[in-house]
């Protein structure tokens, strides 16, 4: 069973609509204990990160995640909240990436928010088995992961920063997996399969 | 560095897609679901749904229709079309779109982008421009399809709704729209350069070469199209290859 964690940030219903396409049997819940049972854990979410993390707090599932060992995937402000810090809200992080989160600033041909199709590469682990460096997937976010030793997935707007990131069960991504066609349902399907 | 992206944009009626030729591998060309997944198949980027039902009815169909077009499509789609409150936005969200497009309400009622962009976040939110030049060179926004001329002047409209919340401008020229004649690729550029947001150009393309000039003079960073797909002159599979060819950057 995959949990997807329900901690108001956003709406849920692609990431579902995604793990149905895959088959996959899943659960929408805040109930730490069956996050804790939980095979796979999704940790999505849009919108700020500070909010996010007073959401977690508020739902008491801030060591029930730290303490999780099965794979866990955090997606877009889901995967922000696992780095160590964000610049939006000045907020301290659950810390299990070891990344600063910072805010992309708006130059002349630089948009911001970063949105639409971009290239990942410097592909590693399993999470990108079977897609190739080049492969283009959907982001839409102002602020981005910094290069650390956990990324696994680089992409550049203005800046090279963290497409993906791992450290030991714990997974994320800054572009969105469930919109991201064909190329980011295979990304979900490996994380299923991990 | 991000793809330029290519949205066709469907029109929807009383729950079924208007416009639009009987595509060779389609059962139904009417049915919303099965035309966005040819569309996703052949290389869009994005999709976006516009009610133009007149009626409550229609209204309710088209949130039962928004959510079947979530379950069964795997790239972003924005709606658009009656959205007036935030309530509007908040079914649509519901109903699973990933973004809602705001026009006239957006002009009656300004506060409208705060609030959405706050409950939503920014990404949500695309507010579409209509404008027309009018004789003394001013770009002014226009509601009801362009029939009528608001107080506001397009660039200065642009960057209030950026400061207001708003994640995307969907700009459409009213003197071009319609025309295929092409875009005003000085005026996209201008408004590209008022605010950091995107861009997505709509409204004159009557060629690739169009579409190529709006995204590198007029330095938009999406077109969207609805008749030169739907009456399968080109399809987005072959206009991207051939924007590619003119080494603009897209994902194909």
């Amino acid at each position: 069973m995959i949990a997807i964690v329900d901690y108001k940030m956003g709406n849920l219903r692609s990431v579902e609509n995604a793990l149905k396409r895959l088959g996959a049997e899943y659960v929408v819940t805040a109930d730490a204990e069956v996050i804790k049972s939980a095979d796979r854990v999704l940790l999505p979410g849009v919108g700020n990160a500070a909010e996010a993390m007073e959401n977690l707090r508020a739902a008491s599932l801030v060591d029930t995640i730290k303490q999780l060992r099965r794979p866990v995937l955090g997606i877009c402000v889901g995967m922000q909240v696992m780095c160590r810090h964000s610049e939006e809200g000045d907020v301290d992080c659950l810390g299990l990436f070891d990344a600063r989160v910072k805010r992309f600033k708006p130059e002349p041909d630089l948009k911001v928010p970063h949105m639409g199709w971009n290239k990942i590469g410097n592909l590693e682990t399993k999470l990108f088995k079977g897609i190739s460096g080049g492969e283009y997937v959907y982001f839409v976010h102002s602020y981005y992961p910094e290069l650390c030793p956990d990324t696994i997935a680089t992409s550049v707007h203005g800046t090279m920063f963290s497409a993906a990131l791992k450290y030991e069960n714990f997974y994320g991504t800054q572009f969105h997996p469930e919109k991201s066609g064909d190329v980011g349902e295979r990304i979900l399907a490996n994380f299923l399969g991990l | 560095m991000v793809a330029k992206r290519i949205i066709p944009c469907l029109d929807v009626k009383e729950g079924r897609t208007v416009k639009g030729v009987n595509f060779v591998d389609l059962r139904d060309v009417g049915d919303a679901v099965e035309l966005g997944q040819y569309y996703a198949r052949s290389g869009a980027d994005e999709l976006v749904y516009l009610d133009i039902s007149a009626t409550r009815e229609g209204r309710q169909t088209f949130t039962r229709l928004v959510e079947r077009i979530s379950d069964g499509i795997n790239i972003p789609f924005t709606v658009g079309g009656g959205i007036s409150t935030l309530e509007d936005a908040a079914r649509l969200l519901d109903a699973g779109a990933d973004k809602i497009s705001i026009n006239s309400a957006a002009i009656a009622n300004p506060q409208l982008i705060n609030d959405i962009a706050a409950r939503y976040g920014s990404q949500f939110v695309v507010v579409a421009i209509d404008a027309r030049q009018m004789e003394d060179g001013v770009w002014r926004a226009t509601t009801h399809g362009g029939s009528r001329p608001s107080d506001k002047e397009l660039f200065s409209w642009a960057r209030e709704a950026q400061e207001r919340g708003a994640g995307e401008i969907l700009f459409t020229s009213m003197n071009h729209d319609g025309t295929r004649s092409g875009y005003p690729c000085d005026t996209f550029a201008r408004l590209s350069q008022e605010v950091s947001i995107p861009i997505i150009a709509s409204g004159g393309a009557g060629s690739v070469e169009d579409i190529a000039e709006v995204l590198t003079v007029g330095r938009a960073d999406a077109a969207l199209a609805a008749s030169i797909f739907h009456f399968g002159e080109i399809t987005v599979g072959d206009l991207k290859t051939e924007l590619k060819r003119l080494n603009i950057d897209v994902r194909c």
